[in-house]
């Protein structure tokens, strides 16, 4: 990573005005990073930049509301920051915004597919567009483009939308905008028996640990999720399909204008199961009604937190 | 033959206290005939929908939803339709995604005066939910759920059964 030392020295820079700055350090074995707290320059040392930057640093932020904090995202993790700005969960003046040009993260279950256990990694190497990664005594060489998030694929906004620091030569999206809902398209060319089997195949493994939940930089809603209240009481204890799918439907709902397509519900699943899917459902059609598209603008209102007499796209029954 | 087959559905109706709960009593004072399977449920205003009462209500097993406001410009709150109109439009587009049929999700606007109005709207709206049958339930595969209905059908006290079925279903 070319400018990743100058990164580094940015952080030091500020880090006397800060709390601790947030980005990713090397986790528990050569595959998985994990988020790291920065408090000195020693621990800015240990900042790592690249395919395996998998989580959302802007997931811990409202919770640290009051601290002064800098967070290192990459463009998708700036629209989480920009959303909950708008959405008046943090506090801009309390932030620094550190950004470099991302050119895309690695899906570890893609991975996984390819080498078999993730739990017996000894060694990983990113050169160029491959990573080699060392599992089970064997090395597996494989192209990073077939291991990327889907998300990265068709990425709009590889370059933070919003920065205090940004260093590097910005990149152009991934593809063009228009190719951007292809999966979306594709998938509702099914019937609905066909898809309603789809889902009830995929939420039959759900587990409801609610990791999507917690993993998600949008649900701030803590111990007060529907999920758990009693009263209303949304959701039984049952473990059934039903039941987990209609707290997929309360998230992505509770989404709705909001969601930043960031993935994390997806990447936190431990079953797998492509929660994005619905949730770039509901952006696709938000985007169609409203020409909207959520962490963007800082000072814009969410769509469906306002609506015009006229709406130009809204086409009603006529009976 | 289907083991419902000329029997009611259950379609559920959330219906705004100003216009259209008024809208259907107008139909019913003035004694215009209406499908009964709609279950009507009054609720202060449209916006007061969420678009989950509509998707739980799916999930309990409705084969169809009608919700109706007040006209656009017409709301007793000002601006509660407005609001919903958002909500429901992105709702009604999400569900064909999950596999429930884009015909067993409706909403529009009946004022108090239009009961013929709400004698056409909620004629169509049944009549298009009997010509696509009862809903699946989710996560229910068809053939669970035709064996079923055939175990209920054709038990001895199915009499009973049947019975009770239709009483539970005209209260
Ligand atoms: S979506 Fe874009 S910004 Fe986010 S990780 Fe992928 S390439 Fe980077
Ligand atoms: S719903 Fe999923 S993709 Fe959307 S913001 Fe939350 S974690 Fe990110
Ligand atoms: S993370 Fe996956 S398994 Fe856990 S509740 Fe969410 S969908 Fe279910």
């Amino acid at each position: 990573m070319p400018h990743l030392d100058e990164l580094k020295s940015a952080i030091k820079e500020r880090l006397p005005e800060l709390d601790f700055v947030i980005g990713w350090g090397r986790g528990f074995d050569p595959i998985h990073a994990t988020p790291l707290f920065m408090r000195t320059e020693a621990d800015v040392d240990k900042l790592e930049w690249g395919p395996l930057n998998v989580h959302n640093t802007a997931t811990y932020l409202p919770s640290l509301r009051g601290k002064k904090v800098g967070v290192v995202v990459k463009g998708c993790d700036s629209r989480s920051v920009v959303q909950l700005m708008q959405e008046n969960l943090i506090d801009r003046e309390d932030l620094v915004i550190f950004g470099m040009p991302c050119t895309g993260v690695v899906d570890l279950t893609k991975i996984k597919n390819a080498v078999g256990d993730l739990g017996m990694v000894r060694d990983v190497q990113i050169s160029g567009d491959t990573i080699t990664v060392t599992a089970g005594g064997k090395e597996h060489a494989l192209a990073l483009a077939d291991v990327l998030n889907n998300k990265c694929t068709v990425c709009q906004y590889h370059n933070a939308v919003l920065s205090d620091v940004f260093v590097g030569e910005p990149i152009e999206p991934s593809v063009p905008e228009d190719q951007v809902y292809a999966d979306i398209l594709e998938f509702e060319e099914q019937t609905p028996a066909e898809r309603m089997a789809f889902w009830e195949s995929q939420m039959n493994r759900c587990i409801r640990c609610y990791a999507c939940r917690n993993a998600c930089p949008m649900c701030v809603c803590r111990d007060h999720c529907v999920a758990q209240s009693r009263d209303p009481n949304w959701l039984s204890q049952r473990h059934d399909v039903g039941e987990k799918m209609m707290f997929q439907l309360i998230h992505a709902m509770h989404l709705a204008g909001r969601c930043t397509e960031c993935g994390e519900c997806e990447r936190a699943c431990p079953v797998d199961i492509p929660l994005v899917r619905l949730k770039k459902k509901i952006n696709k059609e938000i985007k169609e009604l409203f020409d909207y598209q959520a962490g963007i603008d800082p000072e814009a209102t969410p769509p469906l937190l306002a609506f015009k007499v006229e709406e130009q796209n809204i086409r009603e029954r006529e009976w | 033959m289907p083991p419902l087959a000329g029997k009611e559905l259950r379609i559920v109706g959330f219906l705004c206290n100003w216009c259209s709960y008024g809208g259907a009593d107008t139909a019913g004072v003035g004694r215009f005939s209406q499908p009964t399977d709609l279950r009507i449920i009054r609720v202060p205003c449209s916006g007061r929908i969420d678009p989950l009462f509509i998707l739980r209500t799916f999930m309990n097993g409705a084969d169809g939803v009608l919700v109706s406001g007040c006209h656009p410009r017409d709301c007793h709150y000002s601006e509660g339709n407005l609001y919903a109109r958002r909500r429901l439009e992105i709702l009604q587009r999400l569900m064909p995604f999950i596999g429930i049929e884009p015909e067993r999700f409706s909403y529009t606007w009946v004022s108090a005066s239009e009961g013929q109005r709400w004698q056409k709207v909620v004629g169509t709206f049944t009549d298009e939910i009997h010509a696509i049958g009862p809903a699946k339930p989710f996560g229910v595969s068809m053939e669970q759920l035709e064996k079923q209905m055939a175990g209920v059908l054709a038990s001895p006290e199915n009499a009973g059964a049947e019975k009770q079925e239709v009483e539970r279903a005209a209260s």
